[in-house]
């Protein structure tokens, strides 16, 4: 098998050019998905015959959960690549992905809290779904340590990346919680197997904001990965010329 | 793919099944802990201990439901389908509560078989439609509300 095409992929300059002009675009599609999802979802879409418009929130709630473990996965990938083919974009990559997730865990945690207190009527409670997706969270900032722990950036993406794919494992726990155990948090709406247990009109909306929310993590991850690239490789000849083009 | 490579690829995903595997035993072990409440059928069948701050779930009985007049005490059955138990609480119900919805009460089994409940908490379910949708499921005499894990 010919691996050159991958190892091209690694390549941050190639990267950091080609990535140039997708990024006017990616901004685009990002706000115009997340305007169109969300003034749809939180103006218009029908309060719940349950719920009332305290549902709402789902629109948030859904896409920055997913996108939660959703970052996690491609952070522990993207160690796995480094660790394997030592391949220095992947591990910024991984690196420059750590925060993102965080940031998402942080606000799937939030909105799920705020939801909680008028449907269930607790802020909080100790169950599978949400004590796994508050481990998550220590995973990431575990991540983010280890990280800032070394002065060594190889060493530093080595352990971390050790770490992100041992807590791997915590995916498949989050998102098998609410089957496998007794939880308060409900099953999930959403899955491949099945059609979704949700009204059409709430559930183009619910989708829009999914794809925008996974756009705007995409335009976050590129911009910090393309910023992480020009402090990395700023003794190289083309960065140097970059910036002096640019001043 | 070169040797070296191959040999790191296998100790990663050597890594990554090892732990699975290792957790995957320990919840299987930890099972009945991790789970949030005990059923009705467990509390019948004396599962759950008698006294002890425990949590339980299933569904307010329709037509179970007794509010007393002069204070904010409520007796309801909650069943799993199979089995059913009588639940006391004094205090707020949350907004969801009704019959039929699934519950999860914080609290502690009296030794007559009644469960005293100190915290009542509604689990709602993962079916979102507009109300004039579940209005039309019910003339139709299809409860749209089946699910209970």
């Amino acid at each position: 098998m010919n691996w050159t095409w991958f190892h091209k992929l690694g390549s941050p300059k190639w990267f950091y050019e080609v990535t140039s002009k997708w990024m006017f675009w990616l901004a685009l599609i990002t706000v115009l998905l997340l305007v169109t999802g969300l003034v749809w979802g939180l103006a218009f879409a029908p309060a719940d015959y349950q719920q009332g418009n305290s549902y709402r929130i789902i629109f948030v709630h859904v896409p920055v959960a997913l996108l939660a473990q959703s970052c996690y996965i491609a952070m522990a990938i993207a160690g796995a690549v480094g660790l394997i083919w030592k391949m220095k974009l992947a591990d910024m990559a991984a690196k420059v992905s750590a925060p993102i997730g965080a940031s998402f865990t942080f606000l799937a945690l939030l909105t799920g809290a705020i939801w909680g207190k008028p449907t269930w009527g607790t802020w909080w409670v100790w169950d599978a779904r949400l004590t796994s997706m508050l481990l998550l969270l220590f995973l990431y900032f575990g991540y983010m340590a280890l990280q800032a722990a070394f002065d060594n950036e190889t060493t530093a993406s080595k352990a971390s990346s050790i770490l992100a794919l041992v807590g791997l494992v915590n995916i498949p726990i989050i998102k098998y919680s609410v089957e496998w155990w007794n939880t308060l948090h409900q099953p999930a709406t959403l899955t491949f197997t099945s059609k979704p247990t949700m009204a059409p009109e709430m559930l183009v909306p619910l989708l829009i904001s999914i794809v925008g929310f996974y756009c705007f993590f995409t335009l976050a991850f590129l911009m910090r990965l393309r910023a992480e690239v020009l402090i990395r490789e700023n003794r190289t000849q083309w960065v140097k010329k970059l910036v002096q083009n640019d001043v | 793919m070169n040797p070296i490579r191959k040999k790191r690829l296998i100790i990663v995903l050597f890594l990554v099944f090892g732990v699975a595997t290792a957790v995957g035993i320990a919840l299987v072990a930890l099972q009945q802990n991790i789970n949030l409440f005990f059923s009705p059928t467990q509390i019948a069948e004396g599962e759950a201990p008698v006294g002890q701050r425990i949590r339980a779930g299933g569904l307010v009985v329709v037509g179970s439901v007794l509010r007393d007049e002069s204070s904010l005490k409520v007796n309801f059955d909650m069943t799993d389908g199979a089995r059913n138990v009588t639940v006391e609480y004094v205090g707020i119900l949350p907004d969801l509560f009704r019959e039929g919805q699934g519950i999860v009460a914080q609290g502690a089994m009296r030794s007559d078989g009644v469960f005293v409940a100190v915290e009542v908490l509604a689990k709602h379910d993962e079916n979102y439609m507009p109300p004039e949708v579940q209005d039309a499921i019910d003339k139709a005499g299809h409860p749209a509300k089946t699910n209970e894990s």
